[in-house]
């Protein structure tokens, strides 16, 4: 019998040390850490810059991030996320993960997982920006150059879902 | 000495294919600890897979320990790295806000990517509300703008750049915090093996 690959995963601390290792090329090469969030917000404010120019300069929040003041770092995060995208599709290939599903306890169904990855997603669109970044960008990242808000950030995302896991455990266990 | 771009040790044409690559190692490593899994990494909130956890943490420490070090062999000028700067309550009400997402959501930006590409559709809708949320925050920014600069923050907070580090705020060394943090790891690393033995793992 041939084994299965796709239920086998790297060691956690070794994927964990490897893990470091990225995020430490990161600030050696760029001087900065990884990010995936800021990557959302970037197309985002590009993309209300074409199609509705007057609505972005007029607006306090895209008329801090259109025309000559632009950050590369917003550019840079755009490759950086695609590149996540590309290793992550690698990766799924070599272990024979690739697969379109829906994954989600038997307990609820397909459409009650999207809502729910939906409105999560919304959620957390909405607290990355309030957080200045995510779990990647601002709880990892931070973290590592012992930034105070980095724990902050840490400590409540990770603090309030323990907090709500057990009001949404049918959608988990 | 780094950080290379920063200085233009490399050019930044070269920046974007360093953002490439550094993001395929990030997807790559991501995907290999089974980070394209809801199920895996809500198991971090209900006990029966620390592996969030351990990935993280593990991380988090590599970096710190190699950005020490780099800096103390004179590898690094930490002046040109990147501190996230600290807006308290902006970053306390967001983190709230994430923490639900992540459990409604399962995934977190980062890794919702990294599940999008091996084809998992709750991920691609877990990023559409990404899309929604951030797009939200943008068109709502006036509603969240003292917040979100932390006009209301303590006075302490207020002053400088708000480069404000974890250990100046304790009190300690920063050697010796980052001592006492993995420490810390270790001890969560014993514990939740323990809580991991005795939860029962979800069948699906």
């Amino acid at each position: 019998m041939k084994e299965d690959r796709s239920k086998k995963y790297l060691n956690p601390y070794l994927a964990g040390f490897f893990l470091g290792l990225v995020l430490l090329a990161a600030f050696y090469l760029t001087g900065r850490g990884l990010g995936a969030s800021g990557a959302v917000k970037s197309v985002i404010v590009q993309t209300v810059d074409v199609v509705a120019p007057t609505h972005a300069e007029n607006s306090s929040f895209y008329s801090k991030y259109i025309g000559t003041g632009t950050a590369p770092i917003k550019a840079w995060l755009v490759f950086e996320i695609l590149g996540v995208f590309v290793g992550g599709a690698l990766s799924g290939a070599i272990m024979g993960r690739f697969k379109w599903k829906i994954e989600h306890s038997p307990k609820i169904k397909s459409k009650t997982r999207l809502i729910a990855a939906v409105i999560g997603g919304i959620l957390f669109g909405l607290g990355s920006q309030l957080g200045r970044g995510c779990t990647s960008g601002s709880a990892l990242s931070g973290m590592a150059v012992l930034s105070l808000g980095g724990f902050i950030s840490m400590m409540c995302i990770f603090g309030t879902g323990y907090m709500v896991a057990y009001i949404f455990r049918k959608l988990w266990i | 000495m780094g950080p290379l771009v920063a200085q233009d040790i490399i050019s930044s044409e070269w920046n974007f294919v360093i953002a490439l690559l550094i993001g395929i190692g990030f997807g790559f490593v991501l995907e290999q600890a089974g980070f394209s899994s809801s199920k895996k990494l809500a198991g971090v909130f209900y006990g029966y897979d620390f592996v969030v956890l351990r990935v993280f943490f593990t991380a988090a420490i590599t970096a710190m320990v190699g950005l020490i070090f780099l800096n103390y062999l004179g590898l690094i000028d930490m002046s040109l790295v990147y501190i996230n700067p600290t807006y308290l309550y902006s970053t306390i009400v967001g983190g709230a806000i994430m923490g639900v997402g992540f459990i409604l959501g399962g995934f977190c930006p980062g890794t919702g990517v990294c599940a999008a590409a091996i084809g998992k559709i709750d991920a691609w809708f877990f990023l559409l509300g990404i899309f929604i949320g951030i797009f939200f925050f943008a068109e709502a920014y006036d509603l969240f703008h003292d917040l979100y600069l932390g006009l209301s923050d303590p006075a302490a907070f207020q002053e400088g750049t708000r480069n404000i580090k974890v250990y100046d705020q304790i009190g300690i060394s920063g050697n010796l915090f980052a001592f006492g943090m993995i420490i810390m790891a270790l001890v969560a690393f014993i514990v939740t093996a323990q809580i991991e033995k005795k939860v029962k793992k979800p069948n699906y």
